[in-house]
Parts: structure tokens; C-alpha cells; sequence
């Protein structure tokens, strides 16, 4: 009898494991998790954690505790496979012609390793609700997960933090603006014109000191107009330095502005992807929740 | 902190308002010839050219 459940809670565990692994893959325009193979590597991952997760119920059930340390040694495995990602997604960031930025890059191989712990936690949880409840205790438990998961994982978007509009692009002698906001000297006729006729500019306002001080990251700003670039493509190539996007901060006011030459002129679309651009876990600050920052703000 | 912006080349048409051996000086005899040069030069360097508005244009590597 036994044996039989513990077969049950580990399948169970291990099953719904890799499936909510395999749910929390998103494959699109970021173009990682390459597919197929970066997928495979990352269900293979996903199902190796499910297993260690799974397992634990058995090892718990027979009293054996020191058989649950490796728990411990799991954690570390994917510590590595974050550190794995990093260096990988660092090399990589040199061949974009925007890159995405540190903060960009540390926040998704953050993503990778945490799936893994959330993957193990899932198992877990499902196997102990099969072996010591039943199977359709164990699915709605899975279930349960999988919504919890995909509720308390999902970040912020730009569009929640500030307002994006339009910003006019315009030069005062050599310097371009975008309103009052400066953001570079440019020479020869020819640059000007075709930011002139070709460029975009966007300002985002923060809502408040928070989002304020969120926005003056740097690495926020890189994913910005990185988001930007990829969506709508980018008018530049590695020879073309000057026509990088690139955001700067309005000093009175801490807005934002952003300039860019995409390859499709399509201004609703533009501020669809700035708007769309995640929020960085590392950039996030809250200044406003201390007494110090909250009476610097009035 | 490390240095990462070099003026790799200066494009003038006014001879007389740059000196110095930091960098090389190109001379242009109108305006369409340095912004020539300068266009060249940027394209082959991959640095952005900068205009300091007085006939004098800077080529920085960012």
C-alpha cells in the first residue's frame, strides 16, 4: 500500500512539476529560452527539480530527515544554472545592436533559478496532497499553484509605474531634444535630417518619488529601449553609432525621454512596447516608504 | 572609473581654433567636404560625430 502511494505522490508531484515548468516557459520576441534546445534544457532542468521536489514526500513519510537535506543541495545546483544564465545572456548582449543591460539580464536569470524553486515547491506540495489526501486533492492543488504562480510572479509593466506619451524631436543648433529634455550633441546635415524625418520621441512621466527613482535606473532605461528596438526594429546598424536609442532624465522633474529611429514609424506601437517593457526587480526602489523619504517628497 | 570615451579624429574648417596631438586634425575647406569627412570617418571608426557648433566637428568613440 505503501509503495503504491509513494509511486503516486512522486508521479503525480513529478508531473505537475514539469508542467507548470513547462507553463512558466515564454517563448517569444525575447528570443530566450532559444527554441528547441534552450527549451529542452530548461524542461530537463524543470523536471529534475520536480523530481527532487517529488521525493521528498516519500523520504519524509518513512522518518528518513537527513534524506531531505539535499533539498540544500538542489538550491545550490540551480544557484549555478542563475549564474549559468547570467554569463550567458552577458556574452550574448554584445551582438544586439541594443543591448538588453545588466539589470535586464540579472533579472531574467533570476527568473530562471527562482521557476526552478517554485517548480520544486509545486511537487511538493501536489505529492504531499496525493499521499496523504488523493489524486484529485493532488490536481487541485496543482491548479491552485498554477494560478498563485501565475498571479504573484508577474511583475510591473512600465505602463503601471508612469504616463507614456509622445515627446516632439527637435534640434537646437547641434542638440537634440525631445521637448526640454536634452539628450545629445549630433554634427553633419545628414544625421539631423534623418532624425528629423525618421525619429520618435516618447517621454514617460512616473507617477510619483517611487517611480521616479525607479526610472533613473540605468539598466531600467537600457531595457526600455531595448524593448523598443525589438519590437519595432531599429534603424542602425555597428557603424551608425549615432543613431542608438537612447533615454535621458529630465534633472527638474525626473521625467524620461526617449529617442528612437525605428524601422516601422508607428508612434501607437511604440508606446505599446514602451509601456509593455517590465519593470526590473532590481531597479525597483522605494524611497517613499521610509518617513525620511516620504517628508523629503513634500 | 575607467575612460571610455576617446575623440578619435577632429574635423575643422577653422584651422586656427584646434591644436594640440591628442587626436588626429583634419582640415576641410567648406562645410559639405567636412561633413563628408566626417560622415567617412565615423563609418569606418564606429564613432559618433559631434558638432561643437564654431566649424568644428569632434569624432567621439562611445
Amino acid at each position: 500500500m505503501a509503495i503504491v502511494s509513494y509511486w503516486q505522490a512522486l508521479i503525480t508531484g513529478v508531473l505537475s512539476g514539469t508542467l507548470i515548468r513547462y507553463f512558466m516557459l515564454r517563448r517569444d520576441y525575447r528570443q530566450y529560452p532559444s527554441y528547441p534546445h534552450g527549451v529542452v534544457t530548461h524542461l530537463s532542468l524543470g523536471f529534475i527539480a520536480a523530481f527532487i521536489g517529488a521525493i521528498a514526500i516519500p523520504a519524509l513519510a518513512e522518518r528518513e530527515f537527513t534524506a531531505v537535506t539535499f533539498l540544500a543541495l538542489a538550491a545550490t545546483q540551480f544557484r549555478e544554472v542563475r549564474d549559468m544564465e547570467r554569463m550567458m545572456l552577458q556574452k550574448l548582449d554584445q551582438t544586439w545592436l541594443v543591448p538588453r543591460g545588466p539589470d535586464f539580464i540579472e533579472g531574467m536569470a533570476r527568473v530562471f533559478e527562482a521557476r526552478n524553486y517554485l517548480v520544486m515547491l509545486t511537487s511538493l506540495l501536489v505529492g504531499g496532497a496525493v499521499f496523504w489526501g488523493n489524486v484529485f486533492l493532488g490536481v487541485a492543488a496543482a491548479l491552485i499553484l498554477l494560478l498563485a504562480i501565475r498571479k504573484l510572479m508577474s511583475g510591473k509593466i512600465v505602463a503601471q509605474i508612469a504616463h507614456v506619451r509622445e515627446g516632439e524631436v527637435r534640434f537646437e543648433g547641434a542638440n537634440l531634444y525631445v521637448e526640454n529634455i536634452h539628450f545629445m550633441n549630433l554634427g553633419t546635415e545628414y544625421v539631423k535630417d534623418v532624425y528629423r524625418q525618421k525619429g520618435l520621441g516618447v517621454i514617460i512621466e512616473p507617477f510619483n518619488d517611487d517611480e521616479r527613482a525607479t526610472l533613473s535606473n540605468n539598466g531600467q532605461r537600457m531595457a526600455i529601449a531595448h524593448n523598443a528596438a525589438a519590437l519595432l526594429g531599429i534603424y542602425k546598424d555597428v557603424d551608425t553609432a549615432e543613431f542608438t536609442p537612447i533615454l535621458r532624465r529630465d534633472l527638474e522633474t525626473g521625467r524620461v525621454g526617449l529617442v528612437i529611429i525605428p524601422i516601422e514609424k508607428d508612434l501607437y506601437y511604440l508606446l505599446e512596447a514602451v509601456k509593455k517593457t517590465p519593470v526590473l526587480e532590481s531597479a525597483l526602489s522605494t524611497p517613499l516608504k521610509t518617513s525620511v523619504g516620504r517628508k523629503a517628497s513634500d | 572609473m575607467e575612460l571610455n570615451k576617446f575623440i578619435l579624429a577632429i574635423i575643422t574648417v577653422e584651422p586656427a581654433k584646434v591644436s594640440g596631438c591628442g587626436a588626429p586634425v583634419f582640415f576641410a575647406d567648406s562645410r559639405e567636404e567636412q561633413d563628408r569627412i566626417a560622415l567617412y570617418l565615423a563609418r569606418i571608426t564606429e564613432g559618433v560625430i559631434h558638432d561643437l557648433e564654431n566649424g568644428v566637428y569632434i569624432l567621439v568613440k562611445h
